[in-house]
């Protein structure tokens, strides 16, 4: 059934990205593209914000397939391994300092967050490859970074940068351009091609631990190839993006009943619709008249998002019952 | 040959020593804690020991690359835990994981392997809809597929009705027949007795016997290792164990 879903999801996005690029305050006219400054608000405006939608929606989707196949547990997120929230925090010390002021900075100070998350999480988890200890070393990243992030707000040296951090955390892809496709797009697909080869591993593990290592699974390269290629693609997406939840724990599930259920069949469907899931989402932040601006991207799909998770939620209480 | 020079596992294993040949069926038998599964493990290569070496066809195993390592030792796990609900077919095929032999010869591997598990009819089922026999077929056909020179299982018969337990051993006996090493880790001593060629039996991380089960699963063994008072009953090949009512607690063990 894959085969069929790949040629779906492409066609849908091949459908959605020129549809989406004529959305938004300006609607643009196919037939007649002169008028109205099109041309500018295409090229400068639109296309970079979708080229961003598909890198981060891809890479989130991927990252997030990828998590769950390794934790073999339907409910893990990218955001497990606490390499957003470092990403975070790096971009909000950016503001706190003043360097977001020089538009580059920001998402560089974002992935070096990122980075330092990821070294973090291999010094304390990488010599044992374990998985338990790994997402616990995760989940105390997350919240040591979630802590300093508030502390660099509590202690924000102006209200411009307390305003400037708060809206940014809540993730967005408006008024981004052609500079931040650049920072995003190398480290987002090397993270995808890393994310590609820990495939095989990660359908061994479906099998458990030892049976996978019985097969020629290296955990400790696996571990490797998780954290590089989670760290990457989330570290990229935070960078240019803010923080975007629900898109790594939704998509992978409303994907998997049409795969074989492989890990590794799941990552490229996966991202394909991640892509597709931001690129439509973005849209429709674009086009929902919202007093003072448009609905910030991250909110929105935690609006979709949560009660999604309570219906998986539901739906696993129901299994057990 | 698979082999252990003194395998040594910290609290585990004592300087465990033996050579396992294919084309036989191989038990290993023991109290629980005895180290059964520890020494199953260092011969899969899954385990470091402390001390000593474990040996395939002279070289150890623990140099092997990964996936050579994999292509020769197919290892069941005990749990026999399968963390997504896929289908018989895809679940087979994750044993050819190890493999780049190509699509065509791991079709023909996968196919092989359902048809001597009688599985055919199952290829589409999902692991979830699968009664326990039927999933233990399941997952030792993925073993099978990997077409590993060794198999070794950790309690296969654990959770499997009588008849499920004796076609499997009938299965066990056909792999070994053409030339694979089998090893089981058992803790039914009867099924040890009918259906190994040879016996293991752990004490306390000490390897207490060595050779075929007439000579190693004695009476008086079987008193000494699981303070049981036992006898057997029957033909060689079609053995019983039973216990005398008074000493078949553990009562007067050690």
């Amino acid at each position: 059934m894959t085969l069929r879903l790949i040629p779906a999801l492409l066609a849908a996005l091949a459908l959605a990205v020129p549809l989406s690029l004529l959305a938004g305050q300006v609607w643009i006219d196919p037939l007649a593209p002169a008028a109205r400054n099109a041309l500018p608000i295409l090229i400068e405006l639109r296309l970079p914000r979708a080229v961003l939608a598909l890198l981060v929606g891809g890479g989130l989707g991927a990252a997030g397939a990828a998590m769950q196949g390794y934790l073999r547990n339907p409910l893990a997120d990218p955001g497990l391994f606490g390499i957003a929230p470092m990403a975070a925090l790096g971009a909000v010390l950016s503001f706190w300092t003043g360097y977001a002021a020089q538009g580059w900075l920001l998402p560089l100070f974002a992935l070096a967050g990122g980075a330092l998350g990821m070294a973090l999480l291999a010094l304390i988890a990488g010599r044992t490859g374990g998985v338990a200890l790994f997402t616990l070393a995760g989940m105390m990243i997350a919240s040591l970074a979630g802590a300093l992030t508030s502390l660099a707000i509590s202690l924000s040296p102006n209200p411009f940068a307390l305003s400037e951090i708060v809206t940014w955390l809540m993730g967005a892809l408006a008024d981004r351009g052609w500079p931040d496709v650049l920072v995003a797009l190398p480290p987002t697909l090397a993270g995808l091609l890393v994310l590609w080869r820990a495939g095989p591993a990660l359908d061994a593990l479906t099998l458990g631990e030892s049976a996978a290592r019985s097969l020629g699974v290296d955990p400790a390269r696996l571990l490797w190839l998780m954290v590089a290629g989670v760290g990457l693609v989330v570290g990229a997406g935070v960078a240019v993006a803010g923080i975007i939840g629900f898109v790594g724990l939704v998509v992978p599930h409303l994907v998997r009943p049409f795969t074989d259920r492989r890990p590794s069949a799941l990552l490229l469907p996966s991202a394909l619709a991640g892509a597709l899931l931001l690129l439509v989402a973005d849209c429709l932040c674009r086009i929902l008249p919202l007093a003072g601006g448009e609905l910030r991207l991250g909110i929105a799909l935690s609006l979709i998002g949560a009660p999604f998770f309570l219906r998986l939620l539901l739906a696993m209480r129901r299994e057990i019952a | 040959m698979l082999a252990t020079k003194q395998v040594t596992v910290a609290v585990r294993l004592e300087a465990i020593t033996t050579t396992l040949r294919p084309g036989e069926v191989t038990a290993i038998c023991g109290p629980n804690g005895a180290g059964k599964s520890t020494l199953l493990a260092c011969l899969a290569g899954l385990h470091a020991p402390t001390e000593g070496v474990v040996l395939l066809d002279g070289h150890p195993v623990a140099t092997l690359p990964p996936l050579a390592r994999a292509r020769a030792i197919g290892f069941l796990p005990q749990d026999g835990a399968v963390a997504w609900d896929v289908t018989v077919e895809t679940l087979v095929r994750l044993g050819r994981l190890p493999h780049r032999a190509g699509p065509k010869a791991d079709a023909a591997a996968v196919r092989a392997a359902m048809a001597a598990l009688d599985l055919e009819g199952f290829a589409a089922r999902p692991v979830s809809a699968l009664s326990g026999g039927e999933r233990a077929r399941a997952l030792l056909a993925r073993v099978l597929a990997g077409e590993p020179r060794w198999i070794l299982a950790d309690e296969p018969l654990a959770s499997l009705d009588l008849a499920h337990q004796l076609a499997l051993l009938a299965r066990f006996r056909v792999l070994a027949g053409s030339g694979a090493g089998v090893v089981l880790v058992l803790h039914d001593l009867a099924q040890a007795m009918n259906h190994a060629d040879r016996v293991l039996i752990l004490d306390e991380g000490r390897l207490v016997a060595d050779g075929p089960p007439e000579t190693t699963l004695t009476p008086s063994m079987i008193g000494e290792v699981w303070g049981l008072d036992g006898h057997w009953l029957g033909e060689s090949g079609a053995r019983a164990l039973a216990f005398s009512p008074a000493g078949s607690a553990l009562t007067g063990h050690r």
